[in-house]
């Protein structure tokens, strides 16, 4: 076990695990932030995915040891239903999803690409997203979410 | 809306409630004293407080075992309910899924809840509305003939002052009212003698109200299953053979010494599983933990070849005869043409994103269960037979899985979890690894279809012998996983895969439909145990009958939606389906295939028409086939779609994209490998679906008959979609695909052959 200092969403937390648990876990269990959601455990359906200073990230594979004094953002970190980041509000506008169960890991890597180009295409959103699993199938209404939210003012 | 759930869920969690909910939670339930946790019996059908209830406030609560899969389906119940009671939309609050608290309508299965859950509460709210006329007529001295309602306020017509609200006339109190109710589950007919409101006079149902459960979905505040966190919860996992009916010979727990937090090696019958304080500390026990297995007594089939030769040769248990007219034979034998082809539908996975989970607290005799099921009530049956307790004493609260298409309607976690906190004294989470369950998750049934056509000299089919031969869903004729390791018997081979789609929506002279059922692997669930996924059964029937009359159409040289209309000649609804889809999707009349095309990509556009349950849809695939890589790109679906009255257009239209998304992965990429031994693919490397770079556009045509009743919409849209993407394969590059998924090796090799 370790004492292990982040910064989650703008709050500093000092958490006492075991250095090798993947920061989902601690999120999650520790924190108590349902955003990150467990779909694989193995990075690769993106459920998992916060994000690290401007990355992101699969949460499920990285020691939590491992983010150092990155400052980790998640699903809540962006905003609530009271006060929906311009992506989340696109998203409600679009009805973007069917269970939602993916849409953390839709959202936090559309934030990531909104953030580094600000007016994307159709191909650029899909590949940018093409790491995303969705089981429901709602990718159309998920792209046309994100291009709603580019053209809403930041 | 928003901010009242929010301040309910303040509200919930200031209150030291152990469990914060966001979603669904209605104010107002508590003042009936439902939420006694063990209640001596259960709500009676038959009371009308046991559907609706009115607050001091004037919100509604309805309680249902109907419950959201995801699908937005509650969205629309509360339309419907708000609609019949005349209240706002946004005063429903739906109580779903927790069996203390409602009637059992039958699971959350097979695209019936708007068919059958929708009639049911639209009555009962009838029901309450009558009630309340009644109660206002006394207090406004006014016969109920001259009352109107208008947003839960009723006035006397003519006199809008001489008015008073639900909230004054029962806010807060019972009925006290005894309803009809007849018969059990979905069957079950409610108040069945209140008049209900006509269609024509409809104002939120036909509306596309937004999907009350979606907002929370996207910050993080909604409650999923995984979600549950009960004070002085622990971990679990599962640790399984690769066959269910090995035995642990011996579980070695000094393989997992140096693992901190492990709290228990659980070992019950040949259920093994390890309780810890922590996930991690869970995980890694499972994964390390030395379990010597018994060599199975069951075997697998090897491989697809013996698969396909074990459903061809196996005497059926179950044969249903969907179609039986005229006489084969003599019809046969006047042909100046016959057909013949097989068809071949694999194991899929339901792959749900988030893997199963549940939370169980069981306290002496009693047990919680917090779950994802689609079935509450089955779980309920299901843990306490294996627990040994009265049904009574188990309570199944509803929280919302990842979408699951089937795959929770036998719902194995909470026996995983149940098992668990008995052995430990305290609740427990269990949740299943990525390989849990793509290994153990009851797959959707391999099918091998056989057509036989027979045409006469005019190009008239004057013959169809179409033969199914289906696995069954052993899931539910044998127990769930848990309860068969701790000794549980089986309880029989199971219920068959559904019955639509072997060509009976046409009408020829002779013709025989037939859905057999294959006994499978029985007693001893294996990883290729079955389970109904999505648009069970019809899916592969309606794939292999709609590429054979393709096949026939092509052959004859005739355009294949005027081959296909020349036999719907009779019925309405699925000749108006293909009419509009060709007509939305611009469809050139020609035969197929599509003359031939220079350069290393074929285009190609296909048809197919579907039913199911009463619901009609009719597809149109346009593809881009590479012949040098043989993948097979799909451009574009168009989808028509009637269920009888719309109950909620966006709702529906984002249903049927999602469909023939999920539709296009299952025709073009799924299928699960196995071996003797178990399932070979347990991650999605192995068993990919589609992604976003792969995803067509989906254009649809919902047809509204609003003079019929509401049907479906969860699955029927999927059915014709790999049909329509095989025949539109066929019409680019001439080659016929009979065999899910259509992977490039598979288009290359028939590019060859």
């Amino acid at each position: 076990m370790a004492r292990i200092s982040l910064t989650v969403n703008g709050k500093s937390h000092v958490v006492d695990t075991d250095p090798s648990t993947p920061l989902l876990y601690v999120l999650r269990d520790d924190l108590e932030l349902n955003g990150p959601r467990f779909g694989c455990g193995l990075s690769q359906c993106g459920a998992c995915t916060v994000i690290l200073d401007d990355k992101s990230v699969r949460s499920c594979g990285l020691p939590v040891s491992a983010v150092g004094s990155r400052k980790i953002t998640t699903l809540e970190g962006l905003g609530s239903v009271a006060r929906p980041h311009r992506l989340q509000k696109a998203f409600i506008e679009e009805q973007a999803a069917q269970c939602g169960f993916c849409m953390n890991g839709m959202i936090m890597t559309a934030k990531v690409l909104l953030d580094k180009n600000p007016a994307p295409t159709d191909v650029d959103i899909k590949r940018a997203l093409n790491g995303n699993l969705c089981r429901c199938g709602s990718h159309v209404r998920v792209v046309r979410a994100i291009k709603r939210a580019a053209s809403m003012k930041a | 809306m928003e901010t009242k759930r929010i301040s309910r869920r303040q509200f919930v969690k200031g209150s030291g409630a152990l469990i914060v909910s966001f979603n669904f939670l209605g104010p107002v339930s508590r003042v009936l004293g439902q939420n006694e946790t063990f209640a001596n019996t259960d709500p009676e059908a038959t009371a009308l407080d046991s559907w609706v209830s009115i607050a001091q406030d004037g919100s509604v609560t309805v309680f249902t075992s109907k419950v959201d899969l995801g699908t937005g389906v509650v969205t629309a119940l509360s339309q419907i309910v708000a609609e019949e009671l005349d209240v706002p939309f946004h005063r429903i609050h739906m109580e779903t899924g927790d069996t203390s608290n409602t009637i059992d309508q039958a699971a959350t299965v097979g695209s019936r809840t708007i068919e059958r859950g929708g009639p049911q509460l639209r009555q009962a709210a009838a029901a309450a509305r009558q009630e309340l006329l009644k109660l206002a007529a006394v207090r406004l001295e006014t016969p109920v003939e001259q009352l109107t309602v208008s947003d839960g306020v009723v006035s006397v017509i003519g006199s809008p002052a001489k008015k008073i609200s639900y909230a004054n006339l029962i806010g807060g109190r019972r009925f006290d009212v005894k309803i009809t109710a007849t018969g059990v589950g979905a069957a079950m007919n409610v108040a069945a003698e209140v008049r209900a409101k006509d269609h024509k006079e409809y104002k939120i149902v036909g509306t596309s109200v937004p999907r009350i459960d979606l907002p929370p979905k996207f910050t993080g505040e909604f409650i999923y299953t995984p979600d549950v966190r009960v004070p002085g919860m622990l971990h679990g996992r599962v640790v399984r053979p690769a066959v269910v009916n090995s035995k642990p010979l011996n579980v070695d727990e000094t393989s997992i010494a140096q693992i901190a937090g492990v709290v228990k090696v659980v070992q019950e019958g040949s259920f093994v599983g390890v309780v810890a304080k922590t996930e991690w500390s869970a995980i890694q026990a499972a994964r390390t933990l030395k379990v010597t297995w018994s060599t199975p007594a069951t075997k697998l089939p090897a491989n697809n070849d013996e698969l396909h030769a074990y459903l061809k040769n196996t005497k059926s248990f179950a044969e249903r005869v969907v179609a039986d007219k005229g006489s084969l034979e003599p019809a046969f034998s006047q042909a100046a043409k016959t057909f013949e082809a097989t068809y071949h539908w694999p194991f899929q996975l339901h792959g749900m994103i988030g893997p199963s989970c549940a939370v169980a607290d069981v306290q002496g005799n009693k047990a919680t269960i917090w779950a994802g099921s689609q079935g509450t009530f089955n779980t309920r049956r299901q843990v306490a037979e294996m627990l040994g307790l009265p049904e009574k004493n188990v309570r199944v609260i509803y929280r919302e899985s990842a979408g699951c298409y089937g795959r929770l309607s036998p719902d194995d976690v909470p026996q995983d979890a149940a098992l668990m906190s008995r052995a430990v004294g305290k609740p427990v989470r269990v949740q299943w690894m990525r390989e849990d369950e793509h290994a153990w998750e009851p797959k959707g049934p391999a099918q091998l279809m056989t057509a036989r056509a027979g045409v006469d000299a005019q190009g008239k089919v004057i013959a169809w012998d179409y033969m199914d031969r289906s696995f069954p869903w052993t899931t539910t004729g044998m127990v769930l996983l848990a309860s068969r390791q701790v000794g549980l018997k089986p309880k029989g081979q199971g219920i068959p895969n559904g019955t639509d789609g072997g060509g009976e929506i046409y009408s020829f002279d002779n013709q025989k439909v037939v859905a057999a059922a294959i006994p499978w692997l029985h007693p001893d669930p294996t990883p290729l145990r079955t389970s109904n996924l999505r648009a069970p059964g019809d899916l592969a029937r309606t794939f292999a009958s709609e590429s054979f009359m393709d096949e026939i159409a092509s052959s004859l040289a005739v355009d294949p939606v005027q081959f296909r209309l020349r036999y719907l000649s009779s019925s309405k609804r699925p000749t108006d389906a293909l009419l509009a889809v060709t007509k939305k999707a611009g469809w050139q009349e020609r035969p197929s295939p599509a003359p031939a095309s220079n350069g290393s990509k074929a285009k190609g556009r296909g048809v197919a028409v579907g039913n199911r349950s009463n619901t009609m849809t009719a597809a149109v695939a346009e593809v881009e086939v590479d012949r040098a890589t043989g993948k097979i790109s799909v451009k574009r679906v168009v989808l028509a779609h009637d269920c009888g009255l719309i109950v909620n257009p966006d709702g529906l239209t984002n249903q049927i994209e999602g469909n023939v998304i999920q539709g296009v992965s299952r025709t073009l990429m799924e299928e699960v490998q196995f071996d003797a031994s178990g399932v070979k693919n347990l991650d999605w490397a192995s068993y990919p679906i589609i992604t976003f770079q792969d995803a067509p556009e989906v254009d649809i045509v919902l047809i509204n008959r609003p003079e019929m009743q509401p049907l479906g919409g969860g699955e029927p849209s999927i059915v014709p979609v790999p049909a329509a993407i095989a025949n539109a394969v066929f019409d680019a590059i001439g080659v016929r695909l009979r065999e899910i998924p259509f992977t490039p090796e598979r288009v290359l090799s028939a590019l060859k052959a």
